[in-house]
């Protein structure tokens, strides 16, 4: 069965202007499946993060063109890219960005207040499903400043989650936690990938866990040198 | 745009941040207070002196002046045409200060637009005799019943009353410092000199108080036939004319009207010539009002400013993740605006309590005892519309100096943040 394309980029091209002018990206294209899980690697440099960024929407100084859901986001206003991130990206980093001033809970709400599609108790609800899906609805109503960074990790997941994202992005989701917590979370995207067929797209620097993923992208000095299908 | 979610997470903020709440808070509070007690003060003396003086003033005053004639006789004798005559130190002739005509005059001023009254009055220098000692003083011939309505001289009364002076001739009503100096009491007799030497003795029927230590030391009033009586004059004799106008403010036009108009040999004076120095001091302080409340402002201004851009430094982080997850720039903005404008309405309110308290404390503080004023606490004024200006300026005040913060965490770029 011939899955749909969720994301798509053609030609891409990155110049860090400061302090020099340097090519960071060097026509960059491939697309990603629906349900995919897709890991790229390459060495620190490499542009592998700065790609990222640009698939986030949130970089929009680059060139050549970029398809999310059919869209072509390339040019867009600011607010429009805030927004269309708000409803169809989740974002997982490597440091994990709570609000330290919020509770759990609220943490993971506050994307669903903002795009605003459903009512307060509808989202408080779908918080606290997301909260169990990572194993932490025990923790809901603490403040998110006093969790562990595991803890922290896994409600940043929750909270990439509430907005029933199409793609979910990851810069290193993984870097900053021992191993019992990176196989927690890989459990976690994995299973978003087969159970509710989203897309998981993620930057990283542990083998293992690019080993274990659907496909591996391999970069080098801003080109993809080479892509490796895993079978499971 | 989401208000309610904004403002729950600009409370969110202020509450967990709250000794940082409480210090902006107290900038604009100080300023605010400072303000209310500054302007509730200033306006009450305006407001006061104002009153003080306006209230026995005429707005204009019609006199007699004093000339010395340009050509003397002398010249007029020695007028050939190699004839030099110099006169050293000419002094004026023996001129009565009399208005001619002085009484059809003042019927005349009184049927035209925009006066509200006209008193004449006939005024003179006199001495009040206490023993062998002679007090200097003024006497004013004048008629009771419209100066009462026109000036308000039945309120100035502490002893006796205008009735009274109505009721028989020869008397007089005293000001009070004039009245203890010449050591006499309502119903006493009084001996009074006038310039040209008459002696005649006059019943005291009462004694008022403006309130003003010059006026009260120095002033007293009979009726017009009384004083023309003392002054051994005709019923015609009149020296004054005072004219109060419906409108305080026409009466520099008014009087240029009335200069063309008038035909006799009179000076024509208004109140803001009189009363100059009234309203100069009225300006400086209006002046000093605005540059001090303005100054406390903008420092509080300039504070909040301060706290709200270290406020958006330390919550770069927290800017960036809210951008990638669906937040817009003017979402940020509403946020950090609203904080510094909950700061600015809390503390401005505060303000205007503390304002109030204190300018109540001082409405009730004694005045110090002294012989140019006669009140007995601070003028304050009470005014709705100060305070709403307090609140609005600090509400505006906060809105400016959170703009400019607001504004930069809204341009915030996330990737840069999130990069490192």
């Amino acid at each position: 069965m011939e899955k749909e394309t969720i994301l798509k980029a053609t030609n891409i091209v990155k110049y860090f202007h400061d302090p020099v002018e340097v090519q960071v990206l060097r026509d960059v294209s491939f697309e990603v499946k629906k349900g995919e899980f897709l890991s790229v690697v390459g060495k620190s440099g490499c542009g592998k993060s700065t790609l990222l960024y640009i698939l986030s929407t949130m970089d929009t100084d680059y060139e050549g063109q970029l398809e999310i859901r059919g869209n072509k986001v390339r040019g867009w206003s600011q607010n429009q890219l805030a927004s269309f991130r708000g409803e169809h990206l989740g974002f997982v980093f490597q440091f994990h960005y709570l609000l330290p001033e919020f509770t759990v809970l609220k943490n993971v709400m506050l994307p669903a207040l903002k795009l605003g599609k459903y009512s307060k108790q509808e989202i408080e609800h779908n918080a606290m499903e997301k909260l169990k899906l990572v194993d932490m609805q025990d923790h809901a109503i603490k403040r998110s400043a006093l969790l562990s960074g595991g803890q922290q990790q896994r409600v940043a997941i929750a909270r990439a989650l509430i907005n029933e994202p199409d793609i979910i992005m990851g810069d290193e989701p993984t870097g900053n936690l021992d191993k019992t917590n990176s196989q927690k979370v890989f459990d976690i995207l994995q299973r978003l990938a087969i159970d509710n067929q989203q897309t998981i797209i993620a930057v990283t620097h542990d083998n293992d866990f690019a080993q274990n993923s659907d496909r591996i992208i391999e970069m080098s000095d801003g080109k993809i040198i080479s892509t490796h299908e895993i079978s499971a | 745009m989401n208000w309610k979610l904004a403002l729950n997470i600009a409370v969110t903020h202020l509450i967990t941040k709250k000794k940082q709440s409480i210090v902006a808070m107290l900038g604009v509070m100080f300023g605010i207070s400072m303000f209310i007690i500054m302007i509730s003060f200033m306006t009450g003396v305006n407001d006061f002196l104002e009153k003080m003086a306006m209230d026995n003033t005429p707005h204009l005053r019609l006199y007699k002046p004093v000339r010395i004639k340009k050509e003397t006789i002398v010249g007029q004798l020695n007028n050939g045409p190699d004839d030099w005559v110099v006169v050293h130190h000419q002094r004026p002739k023996n001129d009565l200060p009399k208005i001619r005509n002085g009484l059809q005059l003042a019927g005349m001023i009184e049927g035209l637009q925009g006066v509200q009254g006209v008193v004449p009055a006939v005024n003179s220098q006199v001495f009040f005799n206490n023993g062998p000692v002679q007090i200097p003083g003024t006497m004013s011939g004048i008629d009771v019943r419209k100066q009462d309505e026109l000036f308000l001289l039945g309120n100035k009364m502490e002893e006796g009353s205008l009735d009274e002076l109505l009721r028989s001739p020869d008397q007089i009503i005293l000001g009070r410092g004039l009245a203890e100096k010449a050591s006499v009491k309502t119903g006493d007799r009084v001996s009074v000199t006038t310039s040209e030497g008459y002696n005649i003795v006059l019943k005291v029927a009462g004694i008022f108080s403006y309130g003003i230590a010059t006026l009260d030391d120095s002033k007293s009033y009979g009726t017009i036939a009384t004083v023309q009586k003392v002054l051994q004059r005709d019923p015609s004799y009149i020296t004054e004319i005072n004219v109060r106008m419906n409108d305080m403010s026409k009466a520099v036009a008014f009087r240029k009207e009335l200069e063309l108009k008038i035909t006799e040999d009179v000076l024509i004076e208004d109140w803001e010539e009189a009363n100059a120095s009234i309203l100069a001091g009225e300006a400086i302080r209006g002046v000093m009002t605005a540059v001090v409340s303005f100054t406390l402002l903008l420092v509080a201004g300039f504070g909040i400013y301060n706290i709200m851009n270290m406020n958006i430094i330390n919550k770069m982080k927290d800017i960036a993740i809210l951008k990638a997850t669906g937040f817009q720039g003017k979402d940020i903005t509403a946020i950090f605006l609203l904080e510094s404008v909950i700061i600015g309405l809390t503390g401005g309110i505060l303000g205007l309590l503390i304002g109030f308290t204190f300018s109540y404390v001082l409405s009730m503080t004694p005045f110090p005892e002294g012989t140019f004023f006669r009140i007995n606490t601070f003028p304050v004024n009470f005014k709705a519309e100060h305070y709403t200006l307090g609140i609005v300026f600090g509400f505006l005040t906060t809105l400016f100096a959170g703009f400019f913060p607001a504004r930069k965490a809204s341009k915030i770029d996330p990737v840069q943040i999130i990069r490192g």
